[in-house]
């Protein structure tokens, strides 16, 4: 997906990003903002906001879009001191994971913070989540069929 | 006719209170907490989410206890609940071929890339109850396997490379319809009829499903395949110029192949009715499929004579929301009314007896 948008590299890193942190949990977040050392000041502008998403699929699964049904969505503008913008969306209703994925956003954004973004939040949360995938992948895995073929032989 | 009764208050005020106490059942028995009903109920919450048409499992499991496990109950909860939410706006379509599969199916294929992975089913229990099961046995951790990397093409997708399979319907330029937005009109398109299906009450759709398989509107129909697994939320956000994911929401998909279709100019070639919901919803996905396809008679030149084939029929009733209202609210007064209708017959009665009368 990356390699196709078409962005450029800052911004491809940027999306996958984002898209980590919206996966972390409140907890990963909220633990790596407390100890997050000389934080910033960080001011809304625009506050966290929950509302609907329309989800939609595709006839056949590849085909003409459609609407599948919606999804509580819950969204976040902040500004760091310095006036680096950072932006939230997670799914959900969760105002403050959504606040702090905006503060982590805009944080990531800065060169001097970056590495440690990526050192506090996104490195262990994109372990945790390629665990979890493999861990659910290992699992399918173990319900899969072998078929074998009985012969019959007649001697 | 609807006339303003008053006198209920109190009344209605001591029902809601002894509900309340009834939704609590024995107080020595500890209260359910949301957690547990999200994560052990899980099919529950997942068909509170698909009818009520908002994937929010915290709330769904809210609404199914407060309904106290009454599910249509709990789809009007979420139904109620999403219309004191701003709309954002709408996602990307999912990819489910680039689903986190956590079960692929195949009724047609034995051997196919990705394979057969039974995943979490009831499929192959002997549906005997468990008693062990009424208390919290110890269980091992599900067996695992390396995953092998071969990806998990859609089964229709692999019938289409040699054409024997009518494709995806092509893009058009024409907007999504949002039943949520218009209300329904007829002739519907497919878009606001899957959209209906996917929201739509699961037994009302099993039964339709069944109904085609009858003999009521026959398709033929084979599980072409089913996936349940997570997909990627993907949104368009303005304000950065770029889409960006925002999360995974479990989903079940059915693709049913049904009997071919051809023409003066086109090989025949097999049809398909398409079933996609929230959660883990296989029956539903399966009767959805049934019924997309049942629908479509029209666009594929069948002629329309079963109840699953007629769309105002089916989209008119598979709203449970919808329906409980409807029929629920013959339960309310309706005194006036039924005032009327005694002063009918009995006036109708008097003319006849006096017709009756003069005649002797």
């Amino acid at each position: 997906m990356t390699s196709l948008s078409g962005l450029d590299a800052d911004t491809d890193a940027r999306r996958a990003v984002l898209g980590v942190l919206a996966r972390a949990t409140r907890d990963d977040l909220a633990a790596a903002w407390t100890a997050w050392p000389d934080k910033p000041d960080v001011f809304d502008v625009r506050a966290p906001e929950t509302g609907l998403v329309m989800v939609r699929g595709r006839m056949g699964g590849g085909g003409r879009p459609f609407n599948l049904g919606e999804t509580t969505v819950t969204r976040c503008t902040v500004r760091l001191g310095d006036g680096t913008v950072g932006t939230g969306h997670v799914l959900g209703r969760d105002r403050v994971q959504a606040r702090l994925v905006a503060v982590f956003d805009a944080l990531w954004q800065r060169p001097r913070t970056r590495p440690a973004v990526e050192a506090a939040v996104i490195a262990p949360v994109r372990a945790r989540l390629a665990a979890e995938d493999d861990s659910a992948r290992s699992e399918t895995a173990a319900t899969r069929v072998d078929f074998f073929t009985m012969v019959r032989g007649d001697d | 006719m609807y006339v303003a009764v008053k006198g209920g208050e109190q009344a209605i005020a001591a029902a809601h209170r002894l509900l309340a106490h009834e939704r609590r059942g024995d107080r020595s028995v500890p209260a359910l907490t949301l957690a547990q009903i999200a994560e052990q109920l899980t099919l529950a919450v997942d068909r509170v989410m698909a009818e009520g048409s908002l994937y929010d499992r915290d709330l769904a499991a809210l609404a199914v206890k407060q309904a106290r496990g009454d599910l249509i109950e709990a789809i009007f909860l979420l139904r109620a609940y999403r219309t004191t939410l701003p709309r954002f706006g709408f996602s990307r379509p999912v990819d489910t071929a680039a689903m986190l599969v956590r079960r692929r199916i195949s009724a047609t294929f034995k051997d196919l890339p990705g394979g057969q992975c039974l995943g979490p089913t009831f499929d192959y229990t002997h549906r005997l109850l468990d008693p062990l099961l009424a208390g919290d046995p110890d269980l091992p951790d599900p067996a695992e396997r390396p995953a092998d990397e071969t990806a998990m093409p859609r089964v229709t997708d692999l019938l289409n490379d040699e054409g024997l399979i009518e494709p995806d319907p092509a893009e058009t330029d024409a907007p999504v319809g949002d039943l949520t937005r218009e209300p329904l009109s007829f002739p519907a398109d497919r878009d606001l009829r899957l959209q209906a299906l996917a929201r739509g009450d699961e037994g009302f759709l099993l039964a339709l499903g069944y109904s085609t398989q009858r003999g009521y509107g026959r398709t033929h129909p084979f599980v072409g395949e089913i996936r349940l697994g997570d997909v990627e939320v993907e949104i368009d956000v303005p304000e950065l110029g770029f889409s960006v994911a925002i999360g995974r929401i479990t989903v079940t998909e059915c693709q049913m192949v049904t009997q071919f279709k051809g023409s003066a100019k086109a090989p025949p070639a097999f049809t398909r009715g398409y079933g996609l919901v929230f959660g883990h919803q296989e029956r539903k996905a399966m009767a959805m499929s049934l019924v997309d396809r049942a629908l479509r008679a029209g666009d594929l030149g069948e002629d329309r004579v079963a109840p699953a084939q007629d769309e105002e029929f089916v989209l008119s009733h598979s709203d449970n929301v919808q329906s409980t209202g409807f029929v629920e609210h013959l339960k309310l007064p309706h005194y006036v009314d039924f005032q009327a209708e005694l002063d009918l017959i009995r006036r109708m009665r008097a003319e006849i007896a006096a017709r009756q009368e003069a005649a002797e």
